[in-house]
């Protein structure tokens, strides 16, 4: 290689541990510059903008401030659709729930090389530390995550490098491998000090937590919403839309979608037209999306359960605004249900 | 005469969409030109300066339309 600066590539999360790799690397004299990708199941950025109770919360991308905090370009990248097989398919299974953390990180290594072979990078930074997560961080991952990537040695984990065989940019001296780190298991010590060391204390939640699939409810909404449709496909309003409201399944072959809120209230009308949607007119009450395919008496008991979560809950009857897809609205006079009669199992997730 | 700026509509798509849409688009413009971002996710307000301020990007107004934000991006020189 000639004598230009080393160039790397950082996978950027918004936490603590890809910010402290990346600035361990930049301090190396190393030009550095972020990928960030956006996977649809990232709780990052839109669930915080559309609930009300998380207004209070400061509006940030965590990722775009860690770039900001370092001095360095952050480049996001739309894996939608690419990352449905990942979701589907993943070769080495799932974690604890519907998350797929090893394919997941082979996937965006993967995704990382491809940038760096098209924009003449040299090498590709994480934030993994041996040990921090139960499946995709463990020694004997490290080398299945550089091989299926295709990264191999042009893979550098800064935190945990010493504990692992020399990089290439180690080898050719882009870094010093003894101003990198030794780091293992689940304690998060060594990262506060380094971060204290560094001048950093306005950082996200430390390593992550920032996918829906590590969410025991959400990943119940997942499978049920695989188990109806009898194939395991989604697109992104579907998975979206498992992040709002209430989902009550009443019945095999529908299910209700109830917002919770003003925000969701907000963000659900959006969805109007793609689905049969349910609101109560003679007192306030949620906005409710109809998912499947309901009969006249679904439609009726569908309407009941909208009003049980109106403020005529108490009321004798309510009436109800039904909307059929593509259709006109009317209005259903029911009787709301009672907290008691809905059953536990309606509830997923 | 100025070039009419681009327009880039993200109205109904949720962050960090609507940045990753600024961020092709400006990918293949040339240095001066300017973008004009619609959303509707509020949090563009947030998001779409703090993309620009890491590439060099100038946001020239952020403006209400109703219920559409209108981003003004100069690319930077």
């Amino acid at each position: 290689m000639s004598q230009r600066q080393p160039r790397a590539v950082a996978l950027i999360s918004g936490g603590l541990d890809s910010m402290l790799a990346a600035r361990a690397i930049l301090d190396q004299g190393v030009h550095v510059e972020g990928l960030n990708f956006y996977t649809g199941f990232c709780v990052e950025g839109h669930t915080h903008a559309v609930r009300d109770k998380d207004r209070a919360r400061p509006k940030r991308n965590n990722a775009l401030w860690v770039a900001e905090q370092l001095g360095i370009k952050l480049h996001i990248i739309d894996t939608v659709e690419e990352y449905k097989d990942v979701v589907i398919n993943p070769r080495h299974g799932y974690g604890q729930f519907m998350n797929p953390c090893l394919d997941c990180k082979g996937f965006m290594v993967g995704k990382a090389r491809q940038w760096m072979d098209a924009n003449d990078f040299d090498f590709i930074i994480t934030g993994e530390v041996i040990g921090q997560r139960p499946k995709s961080q463990l020694k004997r991952t490290m080398p299945v995550i550089a091989q299926e990537s295709g990264a191999n040695d042009r893979l550098l984990r800064p935190l945990c490098a010493r504990l692992l065989e020399p990089t290439l940019p180690e080898r050719e001296g882009w870094v010093d491998r003894e101003r990198l780190f030794d780091w293992s298991g689940r304690s998060r010590k060594p990262q506060m000090e380094l971060a204290e060391r560094f001048g950093l204390d306005d950082y996200a939640q430390p390593a992550g937590g920032c996918c829906f699939l590590t969410d025991p409810s959400y990943s119940r909404k997942l499978q049920d919403l695989w188990k109806a449709r009898g194939e395991r496909r989604y697109e992104l309003d579907d998975i979206m839309l498992l992040k709002m409201g209430r989902h009550l399944r009443p019945r095999p072959h529908f299910k209700l979608i109830v917002s919770r809120e003003d925000g969701e209230n907000r963000f659900m009308h959006g969805y109007r037209r793609q689905f049969t949607h349910l609101v109560p007119t003679s007192h306030g009450g949620p906005l409710a999306l109809l998912d499947g395919d309901a009969g006249a008496e679904d439609l009726e008991l569908a309407a009941r359960l909208v009003a049980r979560f109106s403020q005529g809950r108490d009321a004798e009857r309510v009436r109800v605004a039904v909307t059929e897809k593509g259709g006109e609205p009317r209005e259903l006079d029911v009787a709301p249900m009672a907290a008691d009669d809905v059953p536990q199992e309606w509830y997923v997730g | 005469m100025l070039a009419e700026p681009v327009i880039v509509d993200a109205r109904g798509l949720l962050c960090p969409m609507p940045v990753i849409r600024v961020q092709d688009a400006i990918a293949g413009m040339s240095p001066g030109a300017e973008v004009h971002l619609l959303a509707t996710d509020p949090g563009v307000q947030a998001d779409v300066p703090a993309w620009c301020r890491v590439h060099g990007h100038r946001v020239e107004a952020v403006l209400e339309e109703g219920d559409t934000l209108r981003v003004c991006i100069r690319v930077r020189d």
